[in-house]
């Protein structure tokens, strides 16, 4: 089936280049039926790369390792859910996902607009197809993922074992529908100046599919986030990664997008800064594909790169150039048509985020970018690390914080000194009794982390007074009882409270984020059983060892897998497979932790390193079986209050243990794993017998599940103020009557 | 297709399996061939249909200037209604005085009737020409 994979490729980059130029003819010429089919090429883009995702799909699940990518990121053990996910674990299914994912939400935007703005459209129809043709081309040049073997090899190389989470299953797909549908208003955005329609309508066309790319992204980010805690033995969920900050650029200039898209829609301003944003948000999003699939970056997130750097900067340069240009040459017609009434309104307000946050984007854009520029030109690796990220955007972030809770105490275009002061009263006296109870409480240290809480005070006072005030009015106007009001209240000014509930998650982010990072306690130390240590307020006690050997085969139906379950029956405390966690691990050891507060109970731990097996014969016949990179299970008891997040670190380099490993390299085939398992399960019972002293890497963090309970509260306030508004939903259907009937008549002018 | 050749060459179970998978590749090939050149042409197929037969009416939907600035005007409409309900909104929920609200409400009102003004100028000047719902699609 390889080769309907690479006819479909094809195929797609053929209807890539005719829709170019079908959509680019029918808009020269005004020959609507050319550029309508341009965009029934995207349909099809969409339809025939389905087409080639499913092809490879299938050949995941049915362990066909003919393909390449499959033999190199799959294998026959790998649970059936990684083996599905394990499509985009490599280079060549990365790009299948991203361009199949921009061409079906690029269907559905074309799909959504059909009929309007049809001049626009069909320029954005050539720019979302060049996209489409630019990573087909990869695919078909460069990184092949219908590439086959013949004879096909017997068994795949296996997933790589810290893909083996369960949000390693959703969080590429959400991030590259973050990155393609922020290439929609980039391409939206482009066709409006190459068309010279600059006006209202392409804004609102594109806010939603500017709305769902941050929506996405922000997902995207979070996973990524949690991802790192739960999975990566350091202990962390932010440590400015090049990979990370690349999706979160495009995330904050979509934010600062969406606040400043509501002046232009209100006011008409902004359109230049509007559109710059869009354009950035596009060009960032094409730049963070780069950072991951160029294979530049050393890091986890870029497993499987390759050169791929080229072609990609040229692109870049290509968008960067391109949207200068437009910019620069239609200024005249983005000139604005009102100017700011008063430094007392929600629009300066807006202004002033968008400054903040575009100020974060150059911070971190410099961070990130810096260091690979530098190694460029000078050839010397250099890396800018946390202490540099966080000396400038923690300032910016105590602003930002700020500035999300006097937007929403200030009135659109203008708002009187005494009304402003009337509404800062209670977000004042909220951040002031934040700041009068931090200190009774004895929180002395740490000046951002407490400019941070207090600042939250005051978005929690500002946003609370706001709801408080909206369901007043609302029982005033319409006699409802107080939850029916809120219901109704929201249910009107979607965008509006959508909003508000988006602030309040940020806010109860940044606040899970001070505090954790600030007054975290850590102890990295080694510990025999019966040993423990104190971490905060907890004492953790290492109470004993655990061991489980998983053999990479079906024990039960071969004479080395009897051997081995009959010698493992004689080794008390050592687990035999099945892999019930689906690590994959060849060997776990482990340990059982007891967490006490104060003499109390808390939770009793399993942290564990998994060793796996590697490809590598020179390592024995044994010690290939536990020859691969070592992956931490980590173990966390998490609660609102705090996390204790805890790590091991086995040692399995003593004498004692080696000795077992070299007498099997020397003494037992290589071509038998099944032996050389036994010799691993005489590893884990020696282990297990007296067990040598562990590293352990023990962290107490407060509020760190504030930061998850925040992009949850995120998501919903997102989904809310995205959600389309009855009155909207009744207008198009009233639009879609009216054109069926054929009335010309506008009946919403009697509506005025 | 050499695969295909091949094994019609040398017949034997192997040889057939390989055989029936390559006859399978080129039909679900020629399928998908097929498929996009119908999706992709009907506009163009449509263009030599009479009008009222399901084909696209080309006099309908061309793109002009009267179309773009009556687009425009009714999103920007939108923007004002939504404008003027916020505006009040902001006055109930007391971030505006009543002298304040009484003057940008009466600012945007005006310019919703300027936006409606122009509106009703060019339904006077080229009647019925808005942009069409849906295209096919």
């Amino acid at each position: 089936m390889a080769a309907l994979g690479r006819v479909c490729l094809l195929l797609a980059l053929v209807v890539c280049a005719y829709g170019i130029g079908a959509s680019i003819y029918g808009v020269r010429t005004g020959r609507v039926e050319w550029s309508e089919s341009g965009r029934r090429a995207v349909y099809a883009l969409a339809g025939i790369l389905t087409v080639a995702f499913a092809v490879l799909e299938v050949a995941f699940l049915r362990n066909d390792f003919a393909f390449n990518t499959v033999a190199d990121t799959s294998s026959r053990t790998t649970p059936t859910f990684y083996k599905a996910a394990a499509v985009w674990a490599s280079q060549e299914g990365s790009l299948l996902l991203w361009a199949w994912l921009m061409s079906l939400w690029s269907s559905l935007a074309l799909f959504l607009t059909r009929g309007r703005i049809r001049d626009v459209a069909a320029y954005a129809t050539a720019i979302i197809l060049g996209f489409g043709g630019f990573f087909i081309s990869l695919m078909v040049f460069y990184a092949q993922p219908f590439a086959i073997t013949n004879p096909a090899p017997p068994e795949g190389v296996g997933l790589d074992p810290l893909l083996r989470f369960p949000t390693m299953m959703i969080h590429p797909p959400m991030l590259y529908s973050g990155y393609t549908l922020c290439t929609i208003p980039l391409a939206f955005g482009m066709g409006a100046l190459l068309a010279r329609r600059v006006d209202a309508e392409w804004i609102r066309v594109i806010r939603k599919f500017a709305f769902a790319a941050w929506f996405f992204l922000g997902i995207g980010v979070l996973l990524g986030a949690r991802w790192s805690y739960s999975e990566l033995g350091w202990g962390g969920y932010w440590g400015w990664d090049a990979v990370e900050n690349a999706a979160l650029l495009p995330w904050l200039t979509g934010t600062a997008f969406l606040h400043s898209l509501m002046i232009q829609e209100k006011r008409g301003m902004l359109k230049v800064w509007n559109v710059s944003l869009v354009l950035a948000t596009g060009t960032l999003a094409i730049m963070g594909t780069f950072l991951v699939r160029s294979g530049i970056l050393d890091s986890i997130h870029a497993f499987g790169g390759q050169t791929l750097g080229v072609p990609f900067v040229v692109l870049i340069a290509v968008l960067i150039a391109g949207s200068i240009y437009l910019v620069v040459t239609r200024r005249e017609m983005l000139r604005t048509e009102h100017r700011i009434d008063s430094l007392i309104s929600r629009e300066a307000a807006f202004l002033a985020n968008n400054l903040v946050l575009v100020g974060l984007v150059f911070v971190i854009l410099w961070g990130t970018y810096f260091p690979l520029i530098s190694e460029a030109l000078t050839g010397q690796e250099s890396a800018v690390g946390p202490p540099w990220f966080d000396r400038y955007t923690v300032p910016l972030a105590l602003i930002l914080v700020l500035l999300s809770g006097i937007g929403p105490a200030i009135a659109w275009r203008r708002a009187s000194i005494a009304n402003a002061r009337r509404n800062f009263v209670t977000p004042v006296a909220v951040a002031l009794l934040t700041l009068c109870a931090l200190l009774i409480g004895g929180v002395h240290q740490k000046p951002f982390a407490i400019a941070m809480f207090c600042c939250a005070g005051f978005v929690f006072g500002s946003i609370g007074q706001e709801f408080f005030r909206g369901v007043r009015a609302r029982r005033a106007m319409a006699h409802e009882a107080a939850p029916v009001a809120l219901v109704a209240l929201v249910r009107r000014n979607r965008r509006r409270y959508g909003g508000y509930i988006v602030h309040i998650g940020i806010v109860v982010l940044f606040v899970g984020v001070a505090a954790s990072s600030s007054f975290q306690h850590e102890s990295e130390l080694g510990l025999s059983p019966g040993q423990s240590s104190r971490v905060g307020a907890y004492t953790i006690r290492y109470v004993r060892a655990t061991a489980s050997v998983s053999p990479d085969y079906d024990s039960a139906n071969t004479q080395g897998g009897r051997e081995l379950s009959a010698i493992m029956r004689s080794q008390p405390g050592v687990t035999l497979g099945p892999d019930t966690a689906h690590t994959g691990a060849t060997l776990s050891l482990g340990a059982v932790l007891d967490v006490t507060k104060h003499g109390r109970h808390v939770a009793t731990l399993y942290p564990s390193e998994g060793f796996y097996s590697s490809e590598e014969p020179t390592q024995g016949s044994v010690g290939h079986l536990i020859g691969g990179q070592p992956v931490s299970h980590v173990a966390l008891d998490s609660g609102v209050t705090r996390d204790v997040w805890t790590a091991i670190a086995p040692n399995i380099e003593t004498p004692r243990l080696k000795r077992i490993v070299t007498l099997g390299d020397k003494t037992l085939p290589y071509s038998n794993p099944a032996e050389g398992m036994v010799a691993i399960a005489a590893l884990a019972s020696a282990y297990m017998r007296n067990p040598p002293q562990a590293q352990f890497h023990l962290i107490v963090s407060p509020l760190v599940m504030w930061i998850w309970l925040g992009g949850m509260i995120v998501v919903g306030g997102g989904l809310i103020a995205i959600w389309p508004a009855p009155s909207a939903v009744r207008r198009r259907l009233s639009v879609r009557s009216r054109a069926r009937a054929g009335a010309g008549a506008e009946q919403g002018l009697a509506r005025a | 297709m050499p695969v295909l050749a091949a094994a019609i060459r040398s017949p034997g179970p192997l040889a057939l399996e390989v055989a029936v998978e390559a006859l399978i590749v080129i039909i679900l090939a020629l399928a998908v061939l097929m498929a996009v050149i119908f999706v992709v042409s009907a506009p163009l197929r449509a263009v030599h249909r009479p009008p009222g037969v399901g084909g696209v009416r080309i006099n309908d939907v061309q793109i002009n200037q009267s179309t773009a600035d009556r687009a425009d005007l009714e999103a920007t409409r939108e923007a004002k209604y939504r404008e003027i309900r916020d505006t009040e909104l902001d006055y109930r929920t007391g971030k505006l005085s009543q002298e304040d609200y009484a003057a940008v409400d009466g600012t945007l009102r005006a310019e919703a009737v300027e936006i409606l003004d122009r509106l009703q100028a060019l339904e006077r000047e080229s009647p019925g020409a808005g942009e069409l719902g849906p295209g096919p699609g």
